[in-house]
């Protein structure tokens, strides 16, 4: 179906890539793997005729083409879906597929005519999606198969996909890949860009390693596992599974009794929830996003007030308390939307850094700075947090996502707090990244902070918590010791199957 | 280590930031010579003119600094919203405010003792225009309320409830004029450069430039107004108080652009009436985005205007130029310059982007 031959291009003297190759059969899930900068996107900004390459041949179906814009690699049947989308918010379904064609009726839209077809297109590969409804009123997923949908409507026998799952839950993921399959199943070809390998093991065919601008292999999928394809990635060996000691956890850090939450839209979210974190101890919160995971964590951090309830730090009680107090009493808190909530993007590395601290005895006297201060503090993380970049006066903007995390992490927590709250802490980062994230939470653990941890990501929950709340609805319907979890039972859980016993799981 | 790459992108674009100002000024006053051209004067000489009108005489250049002072004031008052992404458009009423403020000080407390009077009278003309700019802050904070269309209306308020002042309560015991008596000796500039009208508000300006310098570059106030400015979320999230900041801004603001009526009060008229301000507020808001929201940018751009003003009278003079010139060459520099940073901002734009390239390997 397709070949890239010795595709190189350079930004700047840099080479991104480095005389790559990739062949892509009909009838397959393609995936490209590779951490981030490896390349991945790069290649396929060529493919889809948004960058020219300085070397390198492409054919597709055996015969060589020259793709100089998007628009050409439609006409040759080539589709891509961005990370992020490329939809008018306040345009239909249907009027965002069909947007930029050439009506069927000169210069009006046969409605009728278009409605078939994308009904037709939809059952054919189980795409669901309503075309006369309003763009900003599905839900990301539904929006990601509009974007699909725009493809296939245009003939697209190659489709790109660029991470598509970074912004699912674990079912539309899997939503996800079974229309993935029926697609490859009727011929389509599909590349499937991602640095999260147990995806790539779940859907693909073959795999396509990148790192640094080079290929590393291309391996079929059912011969490797997680641990061959990360080494590939990373070019060292990356420990997947962490290790990690049982610990016997000591006194009560956070404790919640009761608390009611309501959401943005006045809605009860929590419906009175208790629990409590101990020292030395990870609790996981597991859950399909928007069963109050959100409201939960923003109430214990003071973002939002509780309607009913009471949360205690330490034995103090601090449900009204400002943020600030909280922060002084050993709160910590890395939220999930790391650009939005978690860092200034136009602010350097160290400004970031005191930015919860920038009052403190430490950093300015009288409301002055001490620059020395401030600078060597600064350094001093960037080094311990490995955090990458051409020193403390860069912009935060110019990281990449696991450095930017690593930036947070260490603002949170170089004060040994006692409670950390970690809302999807390794979401959209690479597996490097990951490891590091991952490693540092439970040497944190081992020295005694007590951690929660909200998340959606499943293999996450059970490779660091050492207890498990599965959250449904506003409330925990279950609670599992690390030992006795596994996928299966919090799975079921999740989707609001309480009180599982041993019959079930089997 | 000495040339980073980030240290050279600072370093370049301080350099950007100053030169896209004066490439403005310089295309403004090229097509300024061809509007001279059109009606057949040399513009070399009408140019000359300005020069000499603005610099060339004590008495003119004085005139440049006795107009750049409000404008320094109200220009760094707007570097304090601006910098928290509030958009203060009520400098002003907020000037009005303060030059009321002002006039009551130095009409009421003539009682106090010398040295405290003129230091009480700067107060009030800042906490008269602070709380006028408040008022628009906590709306903002406390109910999310636009604050361009708040602080827009509340000027129209300022004015006429000033000149209900001027009218009615506080009008002259003679009752001629609609304007109040006017203020005690030791609530006055003194006059710097007799006989000239230069007085110690130009000081005051210079003095509050410096200090604005040192709180966004050391202070932590001047971090948190940042921070809140440049997100609102991640500083709310980092547990710094939006709310306050904001309402925080909004009295500095305001009250510089206090501080502005009160140097027209207590420099220039000692007496308030009507039309003391010729437009300041709105043309500080130009001063403050010319002087790239940097005080010392913002000073220089003041002294810059104030010359363009003085300069264009003597031009209007000296070779029957109509003086509104002036003002057209004011709007196209400001054109010009915003025109230069949408081109600057895609050059940064494209070398953020390949040193990001140039990063991943």
């Amino acid at each position: 179906m397709l070949q890239m031959h010795n595709i190189t291009k350079a930004f700047s003297g840099t080479l991104a890539n480095d005389r790559v190759h990739l062949e892509v059969e009909s009838g397959e899930v393609h995936a490209l793997l590779g951490e981030n900068g490896a390349g991945k996107s790069t290649l396929m900004s060529i493919l889809y005729g948004l960058y020219e390459p300085q070397e390198g041949e492409i054919f597709l179906r055996g015969e060589p083409v020259v793709i100089h814009s998007p628009r050409k690699a439609i006409d040759l049947g080539i589709g891509m879906v961005h990370q992020h989308f490329m939809l008018v918010p306040a345009l239909t379904a249907l009027e965002n597929i069909v947007m930029g064609l050439p009506g069927h009726r000169g210069f009006f839209l046969d409605r009728f005519q278009a409605t078939t077809r994308i009904k037709d297109i939809s059952s054919r590969y189980g795409l669901d999606v309503e075309p006369a409804v309003e763009t900003w009123q599905l839900s990301v997923g539904v929006q990601q198969r509009v974007e699909i949908l725009k493809a296939l409507y245009r003939d697209a026998r190659l489709l790109i996909l660029d991470e598509p799952t970074a912004v699912l839950t674990p079912q539309e993921s899997s939503k996800l890949f079974r229309v993935l399959r029926t697609l490859a199943d009727q011929g389509h070809s599909i590349i499937f860009v991602t640095h999260k390998l147990e995806e790539v093991l779940e859907v693909c065919d073959r795999a396509t390693v990148l790192r640094d601008g080079k290929n590393i292999a291309t391996v079929r999928c059912a011969d490797v596992s997680a641990e061959i394809l990360a080494e590939m990635m990373v070019g060292r060996e990356v420990m997947l599974e962490m290790k990690k000691e049982t610990t016997q956890p000591g006194q009560t850090v956070l404790e919640v009794e009761d608390l009611a939450v309501e959401s943005d839209r006045g809605v009860p979210a929590l419906h009175g929830v208790s629990f409590h974190v101990r020292d030395g101890e990870i609790v996981g919160v597991a859950g399909v996003d928007g069963n109050g995971q959100l409201e939960l964590v923003e109430t214990i951090a003071g973002l939002r007030p509780p309607e009913t309830g009471k949360t205690r730090l330490l034995g103090q009680d601090i449900t009204r308390e400002k943020i600030r107090v909280r922060s002084e009493s050993g709160m910590a808190y890395i939220p999930e939307d790391r650009h939005r909530h978690g860092l200034i993007l136009d602010f350097d590395l160290s400004d970031n850094l005191i930015l919860r601290h920038y009052n403190a005895e430490s950093f300015s006297r009288r409301g002055f700075f001490l620059p020395h201060s401030v600078q060597s503090f600064s350094d001093r993380l960037l080094e311990e947090y490995d955090v990458r970049s051409a020193g403390s006066r860069t912009l935060a903007r110019t990281l990449s996502g696991g450095n930017q995390q690593k930036l947070i992490l260490a603002r949170e927590i170089h004060n040994r707090p006692s409670l950390l709250l970690a809302s999807k802490p390794t979401r959209g980062l690479d597996v490097g990244a990951i490891e590091f994230v991952r490693k540092r939470l439970i040497e944190e653990r081992d020295r005694g902070m007590a951690v929660l941890l909200i998340s959606t990501d499943l293999e996450e929950i059970l490779a660091l918590s050492d207890r498990i709340l599965i959250l449904y609805e506003g409330q925990f319907v279950g609670e599992l010791a690390a030992e006795d979890a596994d996928a299966g039972t919090i799975g079921l859980m999740m989707a609001g199957g309480s009180n599982v016993t041993a019959e079930d799981r089997e | 280590m000495a040339n980073t790459p980030a240290e050279v992108r600072t370093a370049r674009s301080i350099v950007l930031a100053v030169l896209t100002p004066i490439a403005a000024i310089l295309l403004s006053l090229l097509i300024g010579a061809i509007l001279i051209t059109a009606v057949d004067v040399n513009p070399l000489r009408a140019y000359a003119a300005l020069l000499t009108g603005a610099f060339g005489s004590l008495n003119g250049f004085s005139e440049t600094l006795v107009k750049a002072t409000p404008l320094m004031l109200v220009g760094l008052g707007i570097v304090f919203a601006f910098r928290t992404r509030i958009w203060n458009i009520g400098g002003e009423g907020q000037l009005l405010l303060g030059a009321l403020g002002a006039t009551l000080a130095g009409l009421y407390l003539g009682g106090l003792p010398s040295w405290l009077l003129l230091p009480a009278t700067i107060l009030a003309g800042f906490l008269f225009g602070g709380l006028w700019g408040a008022m628009a802050g906590f709306l903002k904070a406390r109910y999310g309320t636009n604050e361009i269309i708040v602080t827009i209306m509340m000027n129209y308020i300022a004015l006429y409830g000033v000149s209900f002042m001027n009218h009615v309560p506080l009008r002259e015991a003679i009752g001629i004029f609609p304007q109040t008596d006017l203020i005690v000796e030791g609530a006055r500039f003194g006059r710097l450069l007799p006989p000239t009208r230069l007085h110690a508000g130009i000081l005051v300006a210079l003095g509050l430039a410096f200090v604005s310098t040192v709180v966004f570059q050391r202070t932590t106030l001047g971090y948190r107004l940042k921070a809140v400015g440049s997100s609102p979320d991640a500083s709310r999230y980092a547990g710094i108080e939006v709310r306050s900041t904001v309402i925080l801004s909004m009295v500095l603001s305001g009250g510089l652009a206090g501080i502005a009526g009160m140097s027209e009060i207590s420099g220039i008229h000692h007496r308030l009436m009507d039309n003391i301000s010729s437009g300041y507020g709105f043309t500080g808001i130009v001063v403050a985005l010319l002087g790239r929201l940097h005080p010392l940018g913002v000073a220089v751009t003041a002294i810059f205007f104030g010359a363009l003003n003085v300069g264009a009278d003597s031009m209007e003079r000296t070779m029957g130029l109509p003086s509104p010139l002036a003002f057209i060459l004011q709007a196209l520099v400001v054109l010009f310059v915003l025109g230069g940073d949408m081109l600057t901002r895609k050059a940064v734009r494209e070398r953020v982007r390949r040193l990001w390239v140039e990063r991943r390997t």
